[in-house]
């Protein structure tokens, strides 16, 4: 199952045969105060400087979220995937609950996007996938209902069932349909992670749906959440985890995704991973000839 | 163990999160005929404070944060009821839930633990809570205080149809209302007309405490 992003200039395959797609979160003013006042003010520009930082760390994706209370978020998030686009040619990952910012990112992006994201809610479901359908999207969906975040896999499995029904009766191919599992914080509670990948494993296993997931989730409220997150990745991946929304600036953490790229097979022969070696050693030297 | 002992057990104890320990003093303490508000008052609450003062200072983490108020609900199950016979006042009820639309609690759980450390009587109504449902549990309850979290900028207009209820119930004027959760800010806050706002579960309960306080002030004046 491959699901395919497209930008103007390049392509994205998410598949379990691919190596892992690396979304970066950046791009989002959730808990970044300062960044919040400068979109309300209208001022962009500390988007490219996360453009740049990501690209450079190993982004596969970029998601673009605009969530600023108060504010006209139809218009910031349009406003904001042109800029991105103008700056990257990654794919963009539209992130927004807001129907009507989805709608006018979709109507603004070049190419072919992940929207982020939908729940198994009847009357969610009834709003955005029309939408998807419409702009020949790719969706990420969560299995979560009306009654809250089910806390094993076997429930999550349920819903997710719900939401392939869902999608096929609007006529989405499943490649296009995306399922975030939910990563919660481990720090709340001891179990959160291992139902995560449980239900990451029950859901390649049945349905053979790729999946993403906010990977920088499961530490939050710990100290050293670099350290967890990269030991998080690869466990995740190993049970069948094709992508996540996360940190794709810290060396750490892409490079335990690349490791686990090529210990699971996805990078035949290391080629890649030699290749980024040989890029790594190569900045050194220059580093040291200047 | 002289009641000091006890008291400088539980203080420990509680700021480790050992729930076991806390039970087993504060069955001691209340055995020996310690008061159950020495206990509540000169060890639970000030060890909670230690906690919520740690954690402000990045000193102590969510899941040690977690265990101590898992560790003095052990010990408040026991307290609440001795408490009640000998009359003694509570600091506050405070009603608290999660916006309808919204199943984000880890922040409600938090800012639940230190208003509990604190002495408050938390009535927890859980996520996902609907309008008409935040009306029946005022009613239920009559806290001082309603608070409503919310963890998503499209589940934070519900603060407005909330407050919007509640004034249409004619309970507005019974009830303070505080929001928060990771989105909301005090211009937010104070455009939907809640009467407080608080970025962290300490600065939750600072808040709380005052704004009873001017209350109570203003009802005997």
């Amino acid at each position: 199952m491959h699901t395919v992003l497209t930008s103007p200039g390049k392509t994205v395959t998410i598949g379990h045969d691919q190596p892992f797609c690396i979304i970066g979160e950046r791009i989002n003013p959730t808990g970044r105060k300062k960044f919040q006042e400068q979109l309300r003010a209208g001022d962009l520009s500390a988007i490219e400087k996360d453009v740049v930082a990501q690209v450079a760390g190993g982004a596969d994706v970029l998601d673009v979220n605009m969530g600023v209370p108060l504010t006209d978020e139809p218009a910031l998030l349009s406003k904001a995937i042109t800029m991105v686009q103008s700056l990257t040619d990654l794919p963009i990952c539209i992130d927004s609950s807001v129907i009507e910012a989805l709608q006018a990112g979709l109507e603004t992006y070049q190419g072919k996007a992940l929207v982020n994201s939908v729940t198994g809610e009847d009357d969610r479901m009834e709003l955005v996938l029309p939408l998807i359908k419409k702009h020949g999207a790719a969706i990420i969906a969560l299995p979560n209902d009306e009654t809250g975040i089910p806390a094993t896999a076997a429930e999550r499995l349920v819903i997710t069932e719900k939401i392939v029904r869902a999608v096929e009766k609007h006529g989405i191919p499943l490649e296009d349909l995306v399922i975030d599992p939910l990563a919660m914080t481990v720090g709340a509670d001891p179990e959160a992670v291992k139902h995560t990948l449980e239900a990451i494993y029950l859901i390649r296993e049945k349905f053979g749906l790729n999946m993403t997931l906010g990977a920088s989730n499961i530490s939050f409220g710990l100290p050293h959440r670099h350290a967890l997150n990269a030991a998080f990745l690869p466990a995740a991946m190993a049970m069948g985890l094709t992508s996540a929304v996360m940190d794709s600036r810290t060396p750490a953490i892409v490079e335990s995704v690349r490791a686990a790229d090529l210990l699971l097979g996805l990078d035949p022969w290391g080629t890649n991973w030699i290749m980024r070696y040989r890029a790594m050693e190569a900045a050194k030297a220059a580093a040291e000839g200047n | 163990m002289t009641h000091d002992e006890i008291i400088k057990a539980l203080f420990d104890e509680t700021l480790v999160g050992n729930a076991p320990a806390v039970l087993e003093l504060t069955n001691k303490g209340i055995a020996e005929g310690m008061s159950p508000s020495t206990i509540l008052f000169d060890a639970l609450i000030p060890s909670l404070e230690e906690v919520g003062a740690r954690f402000e200072r990045g000193d102590f983490f969510v899941p040690e944060m977690l265990i101590s108020g898992k560790a003095m609900s052990g010990a408040l199950n026991v307290l609440r009821p001795l408490l009640a016979e000998t009359g003694a006042e509570t600091v506050g009820t405070f009603l608290m839930g999660t916006v309808k639309g919204d199943v984000h609690d880890i922040g409600k759980n938090l800012v639940n633990i230190m208003l509990e450390g604190a002495g408050f009587n938390v009535i927890d109504i859980g996520v996902q809570v609907a309008p008409e449902k935040f009306v029946a549990a005022i009613i239920e309850h009559k806290p001082d205080i309603v608070g409503m979290s919310a963890f998503l900028t499209t589940t934070m207009p519900m603060f407005k149809v909330n407050i919007h209820e509640i004034t249409k119930a004619g309970l507005r004027d019974q009830v303070i209302i505080m929001v928060g959760g990771a989105p909301v800010t005090q211009e937010y806050a104070d455009v939907v007309g809640a009467d407080g706002f608080a970025a962290d579960a300490s600065t939750a309960v600072r808040i709380a405490k005052e704004l009873i306080a001017k209350k109570r002030a203003s009802v005997s004046a």
